[in-house]
């Protein structure tokens, strides 16, 4: 070990793992994806077992190791169980910081989403807030069918 | 339980742009370290436990492109693609099914010759969560806002875990970040994702670890003095994040209720004398501590107040630096073990607790800390 860099130019290679995926959704997330593109509408799954609604939907409930078939419809609105602002860039991201994330618990579920918050002034922005969802005008079938939560003021 | 000995642990210093060393150098480099530390040869190890990720190698099946760096020819080899306390874990069983009398665990990661957002966002679902961007910063700033609201924890109590590791950071010669910040410089550095600050998150970091175990029969016909693993818990919850309350840890509660029974720990305030846990940002020291049953439920921000958790204080956290100072990821869970080893067997050098004769090493897995590891090592 030690400084052979001094005697030997040290090279570097730069490479790139580009490789297209289709990932199969599945039925529940697709009937959870269609409902969201046609109707603008969040459904949950009910766990048979504990019977807590769990958003998004879900095959089965972990807790119980359950399988669920009851779908329930949950608001598009519900209390943010805590947030932060993103500062930095990434190209991971879909918007352009400053943007928020969110665990938002919506109306009628028991677990919460986790979702992009915007459209308001974020030094507003508090845990136990409300926010809605705003839904894209040309929906895909996808989590940003979604646009994001924008908080309510109080 | 069969006691099982560690006797022998190799680290390469931790850096960003370690662009002298390929992955295979730095396995290289860790585990002839761990052989010389046991004072064995490559002879007497039994099966080798790989500890990789492929994301972050950006190569797949990892763990076979380091084959000839850890000397695993003609020898059975397994890897953990997880934290290194896992690895520990896996070797350890290894042992325990009466196949092999070693193993040599080793782990490497290069966090700075990729993108650490691009590679942590892959963590996630790609049907529910990953086109939303999450990664390992905003999903713990998610998780860091919970546990401070819930409980009343505060920037500048997270500030002082930054302050008190990257001090104690000083001491390690491997650490990374050994720098002298106030809580002060903590609360103006750039904020990432609020409430984390630059310096409440760890560095980028490239290196590698390595230990060697053995069973109790196997020990005794090596040079270096055991540290016996007393207990190990493991245990994993919810993957989605909105599935959780982020502001507690019932798996490490659980991991930690099993590891303390096996070793026959009360009262771990008292009866443990030094722990290295993975603080991969300022928050999580204190949230871990109350899973670890250091402090009760809420009270991280009071125990870090206390200054118990000092090098001079009742139960010094991280006298290594933590993983604050130093963050080769699925490496730094290893780490804590090796350095738990080098305290227990009064070998720490600057960053020595004394007499330390009980030590705790853990780690996680998943994002925020969906999963965590509890090793109880003992003299």
């Amino acid at each position: 070990m030690g400084k052979w860099t001094q005697k030997v130019e040290e090279l570097v290679h730069h490479g790139r793992i580009k490789v297209p995926y289709t990932w199969s959704v599945g039925e529940v997330a697709s009937r959870f994806f269609i409902e969201l593109r046609d109707h603008k509408k969040i459904f949950g799954t009910r766990c048979p077992a504990c019977k807590k609604v769990i958003v998004p939907a879900r095959k089965l409930c972990g807790q119980c190791f359950r399988q669920i078939d009851d779908w329930v419809e949950v608001g598009d609105q519900g209390t943010v169980q805590t947030l932060t602002i993103v500062r930095y860039p990434s190209d991971a991201q879909p918007l352009k910081p400053p943007f928020g994330y969110g665990i938002i618990k919506l109306d009628g579920a028991d677990t919460a989403m986790t979702h992009l918050l915007l459209g308001s002034d974020p030094a507003t922005w508090r845990v136990g807030m409300r926010a809605r969802a705003v839904f894209k005008e040309k929906r895909e079938g996808n989590i940003l069918d979604i646009a994001y939560f924008q908080p309510i003021p109080p | 339980m069969e006691r099982i000995a560690i006797v022998g642990v190799g680290q390469t210093k931790y850096e960003r742009m370690k662009r002298g060393d390929s992955f295979a150098d730095m396995v290289f480099e860790a585990t002839s370290k761990a052989l010389e530390d046991a004072r064995m040869t490559i002879k007497e190890i039994d099966n080798v436990v790989t500890v990789s990720n492929d994301f972050w190698d950006g190569r797949t099946i990892s763990s076979m492109a380091v084959m000839d760096a850890c000397g695993a020819y003609e020898k059975n080899v397994s890897t953990v693609e997880g934290d290194g306390t896992f690895g520990t874990l896996y070797g350890m069983m290894r042992i325990l099914s009466g196949s092999f009398g070693t193993t040599l665990v080793v782990a490497h990661s290069k966090g700075s010759e990729s993108v650490s957002s691009l590679i942590t966002n892959g963590m996630f679902d790609p049907i529910y969560q990953r086109a939303l961007g999450l990664d390992a910063i905003t999903s713990s700033a998610l998780q860091a806002r919970r546990y401070m609201h819930k409980y009343g924890i505060t920037e500048e109590q997270c500030a002082k875990v930054s302050v008190k590791n990257h001090g104690n950071a000083k001491n390690n010669p491997y650490a990374q970040l050994a720098i002298n910040i106030s809580a002060k410089d903590v609360m103006a550095s750039r904020m990432l994702s609020d409430p984390i600050k630059l310096f409440d998150a760890s560095p980028i970091s490239d290196g590698s670890c390595a230990i060697i175990l053995a069973s109790e029969d196997r020990s005794k016909k090596i040079a270096q003095k055991p540290v016996w693993i007393k207990g190990v818990g493991h245990c994993a919850e919810a993957y989605f994040l909105g599935d959780r309350d982020l502001a507690e840890c019932p798996s490490l509660e659980a991991a930690a209720k099993k590891a303390y029974g096996m070793a026959g720990i009360c009262n771990p305030l008292k009866e443990i004398d030094v722990a290295e846990i993975y603080d991969a940002f300022s928050y999580m020291e204190l949230l871990w501590s109350e899973g670890l049953g250091f402090c009760g439920k809420g009270e991280g921000g009071k125990l870090i107040d206390s200054r118990k958790t000092q090098m001079k204080g009742e139960l010094p956290i991280n006298p290594s630096g933590g993983v604050l100072s130093a963050h080769a990821v699925l490496v730094a869970g290893l780490a804590r073990v090796a350095e738990c080893v080098l305290q227990l067997r009064g070998d720490a050098g600057a960053r020595q607790v004394e007499g330390a004769k009980t030590a705790v090493a853990h780690g996680i897995n998943g994002p925020c800390g969906q999963s965590h590891c509890v090793i109880v090592l003992g003299k």
